[in-house]
């Protein structure tokens, strides 16, 4: 990935670049020991090449279409009071920094490198340690945030920041970064057109990738382990979700993925492992769910209420305590041609499909929904018979909810 | 204890040959259940019920019927200079050890060899703590009574009732008293039934996720801290230790 970058730099380069610019070789060894000073001096497309070394310059704003390199182990210390840098000018770049020690402030959000207003904007394999806020864009179009590593070890989700933090901009490109640590992961809101793919997020306190009122946002091949939920998805339209892994979210009330008020989006080819909950879906309407894989979570899927024409076909539900549980017996949302693992029918005329209805919902999980404490139950003899019972003479689950075409054979995933 | 009678305990039951049917039973249902689902997690849900069900019935039915059937030589014994508590601790020791063994091998083997890991083991575990417990309670009801017909019929319902109706009344008391928060009563309910006990220890292992959930998350914060794991284990000991205790009680006055 690095050389396709470097290449569509230089392109970029030659694109934007004027005739004039000039390299500057910034650096305790240099002419330029203060970054600020080269950054003042430096004309608009000038290259800024940053030898090793520890700079504590406080915040360094860049005003300018510049592009940072850092040679060898920059790294730019906050010192825990300033936000380091400040992009206000289309078309920077800023590629390897190690950027360390970002400030807190209570009134406003400092950020280690905070993108305001512009276009255009790059930034490349850095590492930023200890930040409360990572990487922050305000109103920024056509940027791309490729290969960072943005690190910190919060423990308080209130006084945390995200990792990468967008506010209302359009055509962003995020991938192949790892976030850990911070309040989300990934945070968006009132962000349109974007691209989020192959991120891995983990151990983040709230979600591994947040976003509201973003539409038409194409995420791909992320991975999500062990953050407090995977993904939330909420007040968003014609959203895109493709492979993305999602794993071990664990908690009272800890999803893989949390569905809300989204309508018209695709979630296809995820792989959802060992989460409470691997799918929470509420207030979603034409949503498709289709080859997706829960395995071994608590529940694979909750719907709640004023969810409709869904369509849940073609998933793999393997060793789940749970496959589905629901608050409403109206059925208002297709389940076909999934394949349970708990299914015990026959297939007579050998299409692949069994002939018997499945039953997702399980009486168990009506009484558990009922009454909590009843959880402690689980694969009792007790239940095993009302679940029986329930089979043949159907009274508590709801009656129409089925999937009338169960697979027989598992899907290849 | 005394390792003389033990020996002819055990060597008796390994002669009645129900013990070495016992095992190959256990030792078929197992092997048959991980190779037919062709999926090892389904095996393992299958032979809880196995663990949880079949294993208490035959420990208690069995030892009942040993009882029974070692009264003349029991009586024997009485006439010689043995204390009546070495004879019945024998007796319970060959019974437990044998069925235990039974259980180890015909059972634990086909787990070591299909599903060796945390649920596997703790499975077995709970199949020999149950063994150990109903056994004793099978004693106490042969105890109890000279009719061997009142004593398999007392056995019988104890198992119906630790094993069956238990988890049903749970279920009732918690329908019926939903208004208030019940999680903690509901912790005591299941410590008072060695099956649940021995149910949640599986649970603990295999259920993770969904346990997180919710309520949930107390059990497992309970059931899965040191604590909690030394208080289910102290709970099943007592199991354990009551049913015998309270027979050596009844066996040393009784008239024989």
């Amino acid at each position: 990935m690095r050389i396709i970058d470097y290449i569509f730099i230089g392109l970029l380069g030659l694109f934007f670049e004027k005739v004039q610019a000039i390299d500057i070789q910034v650096g305790p060894a240099t002419h330029h020991k203060s970054l600020k000073a080269a950054i003042a001096q430096a004309q608009p497309g000038d290259t800024l090449c940053i030898q090793s070394g520890l700079y504590r310059e406080g915040n360094l704003v860049i005003d300018k279409s510049l592009t940072l390199i850092g040679e060898g182990e920059v790294v730019l210390d906050g010192q825990h009071r300033y936000e380091v840098l400040t992009i206000t000018a289309s078309n920077v770049t800023v590629m390897g920094l190690t950027i360390k020690n970002a400030g807190k402030a209570s009134l406003s959000d400092l950020a280690a490198i905070k993108i305001r207003g512009a276009q255009g904007v790059q930034i490349l394999h850095n590492r930023i340690e200890k930040a409360v806020f990572g990487i922050y864009f305000e109103k920024t179009q056509h940027s791309r945030v490729i290969g960072n590593e943005i690190i910190a070890q919060h423990t308080n989700a209130q006084s945390a920041g995200n990792g990468i933090h967008v506010w209302k901009s359009e055509h962003l490109y995020i991938a192949n970064n790892r976030i850990e640590g911070h309040r989300d992961g990934i945070y968006f809101e009132f962000v349109d057109d974007s691209k989020v793919l192959r991120n891995h997020s983990e151990g983040n306190l709230r979600y591994g990738l947040h976003f509201m009122f973003s539409h038409r946002d194409d995420y791909r091949h992320n991975v999500f382990v062990r953050n407090g939920a995977g993904i939330a998805v909420m007040y968003s339209r014609q959203v895109k979700m493709y492979h993305n892994q999602f794993r071990e979210s664990w908690g009272n009330a800890s999803n893989g993925l949390l569905l809300k008020e989204i309508t018209d989006s695709e979630v296809a080819y995820n792989y959802f492992e060992k989460n409470t909950i691997g799918t929470y879906v509420e207030g979603a309407v034409r949503v498709n769910i289709e080859h997706n894989h829960f395995h071994a979570n608590g529940w694979a899927i909750k719907l709640r209420g004023s969810s409709y024409d869904n369509v849940f076909r073609y998933n793999n539900f393997t060793g789940n305590s749970f496959d589905l549980s629901v608050t409403s017996s109206i059925v208002q949302n297709e389940i076909s041609q999934n394949y349970w693992s708990r299914y015990t029918g026959y297939d007579l005329n050998r299409d692949g499909k069994g002939d018997v209805p499945y039953h997702p919902v399980s009486i168990y999980s009506v009484v558990v929904e009922e009454v909590p404490p009843s959880l402690i139950l689980m694969r009792s003899f007790t239940m095993d018979l009302l679940e029986k019972t329930e089979k043949t003479i159907p009274s508590l689950t709801p009656e129409k909810l089925v999937d009338a075409q169960p697979l027989m054979k598992q899907l290849p995933l | 204890m005394n390792t003389k009678i033990l020996k002819y305990v055990v060597l008796d039951i390994l002669q009645s040959r129900f013990v070495v049917a016992y095992t190959l039973l256990l030792f078929a249902v197992s092997v048959s259940l991980f190779t037919l689902e062709g999926n090892v997690d389904k095996g393992i849900l299958s032979l809880l019920n196995v663990v949880l069900i079949v294993v208490p019935l035959l420990s208690v039915v069995f030892s009942t019927i040993h009882f029974y059937n070692s009264y003349e030589f029991i009586e024997l014994l009485l006439a010689q200079p043995v204390p009546r508590l070495k004879i019945l601790m024998s007796q319970y020791a060959g019974v437990a050890l044998s069925l235990s063994l039974a259980l180890a091998l015909g059972m634990g083997l086909p787990i070591v060899l299909f599903a060796y890991g945390e649920v596997g083991l703790s499975l077995l575990a709970s199949g020999v703590l149950l063994t150990l417990i109903f056994t004793a309670i099978g004693f106490l009801s042969a105890v109890l009574t000279r009719d061997k017909a009142k004593g398999i019929g007392i056995a019988l319902l104890l198992w119906f009732y630790f094993a069956i109706l238990y988890d049903g009344l749970v279920l009732y008391i918690l329908f019926s008293f939903s208004d208030y928060p019940l999680e903690k009563l509901t912790l005591l309910l299941v410590s008072l039934n060695p099956v649940d006990l021995g149910r949640i220890v599986i649970l603990l292992k295999m259920d993770i996720a969904a346990l997180m959930g919710y309520t949930g998350a107390l059990y497992q914060q309970f059931f899965g801290s040191v604590l909690g794991i030394l208080f289910s284990l102290g709970i099943m000991v007592l199991w354990w230790t009551l049913p015998i205790s309270i027979s050596s009680l009844v066996f040393r006055k009784k008239d024989l």
